[in-house]
């Protein structure tokens, strides 16, 4: 049953794959302006356009041109950006380390905060810490990441400047490291000093990411909580002599936790989403600014190759996160 | 002991009237910027670039807020920047919620095909993160308001298909569905006398809650100077030029920042507000 589910799921998201690649062609193919006009120099020749239009394929009928597309697209041909001169796949792939650093970082980040304000606030139920932390909770999730990395700018660049708000990592660092997974890599070869200066930078941008879903994992989580700590079994926990701490930390949290594990899964596409404008903020190296560059330039083979990406991204973490809840569920691993 | 919820329940009367009005003084200051505005917001004079606020050494009367690097006053740039962000939150977030619930209505009443083809939409929506999406709209779209607010309505339809097409389900598995039904009313008729007005509040609550979304996304798009030509004032714009001057002129940041940051928090209350009071479903 539970193999007939996976096949099924897997099926599903091929098809909204699909449905993504269609949509992107279709976008960039309404294009108004001929992108190879843009390429030539003024003096031009119909030879020379036409030589141009053969090389990237558009002198063929629509759908030819997005079968043949298609066909590159899966094979890992994404074409060659326009701007560069260079496969769009070895360009996309060598940012998707310092994007994926970010998100994950961020995503720590947000379960910590969210966690333990969940914590204070179910061990502190009913008084005015708890009410202080809905209040918070709720400002946090009514101004998305992009406002909260502009108060982080002004707080701690300008206001009180302990961290760098532009960059990745200090630029005469970089010959340093040997792959793009900076983050990782500074920890596997225990290079703290580099690692210091990554968390020096990456900070702010994984803070402004994850404010927002901090409160979200805080809030339902809190709830989930309260709700359990009214069960009999955690009366009778109680009732054996474990201390408040031990109820809460021991007992509830366990059961407590799954349907706030299924929300960050969801949410954690939108916070990946996040990244492309908090990058742009931070002047930091990763798709989402190599994303708003290319618009900027028209480079569309670019966008295309970034934009295919990210969906594809998405619709992984939606299928782990549902067949993790698969697993981690036990009325569904039976059913 | 006092109850903590007490404290999220007392004050959410101020903090709905507080939102109202600084909505309806952003209306006020918007239409009537013209005759409100101190000085011209397109105006340059680099004899009174980076003036400071009022309070500061070296202000100049009439400037108010400050000038920016170009010489040009910071509160009328602000009230200018306020008609880009209403005439966007207004027309966008209308807009979407027009096409987004007629979408979720019918998905949700006629199900069948209708359903499955709206519903595979809006998963492969889901697959695609918004602001590249927008800014991929843009690219090819070209700048300008059409092109924001035709970005906003592609990205954000979802939003309310998804809710009123649950919704109608909802309502349309009711008894009073069933009788409207036995009673020979049309499945048209009942979907516009039965349906509709039960979804309304709804949709009230999403369309004020989209509205402060399409100011983010506006000021987004013009940080990145996506959204309207360059001459006219933005939020998003101002604050991609105060991010640049950050270290000798911190106010061309904060003020437009501080605008904005009121304007969504505003909306969003407002939304709670209302989901609050009208709307048992949502909560």
């Amino acid at each position: 049953m539970f193999l007939r589910r996976l096949l099924s799921r897997i099926a599903t998201t091929l098809v909204t794959l699909l449905g993504v690649a269609v949509i992107v062609f279709a976008v960039i193919r309404i294009v108004p302006g001929d992108p190879v006009a843009m390429m030539l120099p003024p003096g031009a020749t119909e030879a020379d356009i036409a030589r141009l239009q053969a090389f990237y394929g558009l002198d063929k009928s629509i759908p030819e041109q997005f079968f043949i597309w298609l066909g590159g697209v899966v094979q890992g041909d994404f074409g060659t950006s326009i701007t560069t001169r260079q496969p769009v796949l070895g360009l996309v792939l060598s940012r998707l380390p310092a994007t994926l650093e970010l998100s994950v970082m961020a995503l720590v980040i947000a379960v910590a905060l969210g966690g333990t304000m969940a914590l204070i606030g179910t061990r502190q139920r009913y008084t005015r810490t708890e009410g202080a932390i809905d209040v918070a909770n709720g400002m946090a999730l009514s101004v998305p990441d992009f406002l909260w990395g502009l108060v982080l700018i002004l707080l701690f660049g300008v206001l009180w400047p302990v961290f760098t708000i532009s960059g990745r990592v200090s630029p005469n660092l970089v010959p340093e490291f040997t792959t793009s997974f900076f983050l990782f890599e500074s920890v596997v070869r225990l290079r703290f000093d580099l690692w210091l200066d990554l968390v020096q930078h990456m900070l702010m941008p994984a803070l402004a990411l994850a404010i927002p879903l901090a409160a979200i994992i805080g809030q339902l989580l809190k709830q989930s909580l309260k709700e359990t700590m009214h069960l009999d079994y955690v009366t009778l926990a109680r009732t054996k002599g474990y201390s408040e701490n031990h109820v809460i930390l021991r007992e509830a949290l366990r059961n407590a936790v799954l349907p706030t594990l299924t929300l960050i899964g969801v949410q954690f596409t939108f916070l990946i989403g996040g990244t492309v404008i908090i990058e742009r903020l931070f002047s930091y190296e990763g798709l989402g600014n190599m994303a708003i560059d290319a618009v900027i330039n028209r480079d569309l083979p670019l966008i295309q190759g970034i934009v295919l990406l990210f969906a594809l991204l998405f619709t992984l973490v939606n299928l782990v996160v549902d067949l993790l809840y698969a697993v981690l569920n036990p009325r569904l691993r039976h059913a | 002991m006092l109850d903590g919820r007490s404290l999220v329940k007392r004050t959410a009367g101020l903090r709905l009237w507080l939102s109202a009005g600084w909505i309806g003084a952003l209306v006020i200051g918007a239409v009537f910027a013209p005759w409100i505005a101190p000085q011209d917001p397109l105006m340059q004079d680099l004899f009174t670039s980076r003036l400071p606020p009022f309070w500061m050494d070296g202000a100049e009367p009439g400037y108010w807020l400050g000038t920016d690097s170009l010489g040009r006053d910071v509160l009328s740039r602000i009230l200018y920047g306020g008609r880009v962000a209403l005439v966007v939150a207004l027309i966008a977030g209308t807009a979407t919620a027009l096409i987004g619930a007629t979408l979720g209505l019918i998905a949700g009443y006629f199900r069948g095909w209708a359903d499955m083809v709206i519903s595979r939409l809006v998963d492969i929506w889901m697959a695609f993160p918004p602001v590249l999406f927008a800014i991929l709209l843009i690219a090819v779209m070209g700048t300008g308001l059409t092109s924001v607010v035709v970005a906003i309505i592609v990205i954000d339809w979802t939003r309310f298909a998804r809710v009123v097409r649950a919704e109608a389900m909802a309502q349309g598995a009711m008894d009073y569905v069933a009788s409207a039904q036995v009673a020979g009313r049309g499945r048209m008729s009942t979907l516009l006398t039965e349906i509709l007005p039960n979804v309304l509040p709804t949709i009230a609550v999403l369309l004020t809650l989209e509205m402060g979304i399409a100011v983010i996304v506006e000021a987004i798009l013009s940080f990145v100077n996506l959204s309207v030509s360059t001459d006219d004032p933005t939020w998003g714009g101002m604050i991609a030029e105060g991010r640049l001057s950050i270290h000798q002129a911190w106010w061309v940041l904060v003020f437009p920042l501080v605008a904005l940051f009121l304007t969504v928090l505003s909306f969003s209350q407002l939304g709670e507000g209302l989901k609050d009071r009208f709307d048992p479903v949502l909560n």
